[in-house]
């Protein structure tokens, strides 16, 4: 690798965005407070939205935002401030055999690191590909993936119709 | 740009998001490691969609987005349900199952 290569913008921009990513979850899942991990979760996704954008994927990229950062987290405070009775440090949200998750994790990067490394080495991206259009998106979802779009409408008409049966109170 | 960049930070999240199902107790924080989970794969399907030129990849970020909503809507309602039945969220206390 040389370094002139290293140093164009995409690089220094996926690099700034990438260690605020792996702070932030290095946060949501060492922090002791819910609500604050739920708003680090916020940072991850929207850094994930970002490198979506820089790998090309502009469609997707406003999904994530959409869906995730503006539904799912919605969800999440919510589910948080319904179960729990004040929004503040709380001492045990670990397992009392929390630490056996370090090798556990630590293991499976290894594992993943040398894999990758022998896998892919130092395989290029194409610098110059095109953005990827909508109108592309759509013909792909609408044409040979459409059969997969509508089991994915059945899924989601189940999980609407699940999570209303489970949380009514009768 | 490298390929690897991005499959080893879709590897780092994945790796973190693991140990946040396994440490965490909390109900609620247990869906937020998943989230970080799906985020990853999300991340190397995008990486190898843009590496073959094809639009693939994309689709299926869409499908693991639409159904990690589904999840999260229907995982909430089950933690719901689990606190409005025994007042806690706690994952180590359903353990009914043990003999």
């Amino acid at each position: 690798m040389i370094a002139a290569d290293l140093l164009v913008a995409q690089n220094i921009g996926f690099a700034i965005i990438a260690a605020i990513m792996v702070i932030g979850a290095l946060r949501v899942v060492t922090t002791s407070n819910v609500v604050h991990a739920a708003l680090w979760l916020v940072v991850v996704l929207d850094g994930a939205a970002a490198q979506y954008v820089l790998l090309a994927a502009e469609f997707v990229a406003i999904t994530q935002v959409l869906v995730y950062i503006g539904a799912v987290m919605v969800l999440f405070l919510f589910g948080t401030m319904l179960t729990r009775a004040r929004i503040g440090v709380e001492t045990d949200l670990n397992n009392k055999n929390w630490f056996m998750g370090v090798p556990v994790a630590v293991l499976l990067f290894a594992t993943l690191a040398i894999a990758l490394n022998d896998g892919f080495g130092d395989q290029r991206l194409p610098s110059d590909s095109p953005v990827v259009s909508t109108q592309q998106l759509s013909d792909q979802i609408f044409g040979p993936y459409l059969l997969p779009f509508w089991a994915l409408s059945f899924v989601l008409l189940a999980a609407v119709i699940g999570a209303i049966v489970l949380s009514r109170r009768d | 740009m490298l390929l690897n960049q991005f499959l080893i930070l879709g590897a780092v999240l994945f790796c973190i998001g693991v140990y946040g199902v396994i440490a965490r107790k909390n109900a609620v924080m247990v869906l937020m490691s998943i989230e970080l989970i799906l985020n990853s794969v999300n991340i190397n399907l995008l990486a190898f969609s843009l590496r073959n030129g094809s639009v693939d990849g994309h689709t299926f970020a869409l499908y693991v987005i639409a159904v990690a909503a589904a999840e999260v809507g229907v995982g909430l309602a089950m933690v719901l349900l689990m606190y409005r039945n025994r007042r806690s969220i706690g994952l180590d206390e359903l353990s009914e199952m043990k003999g």
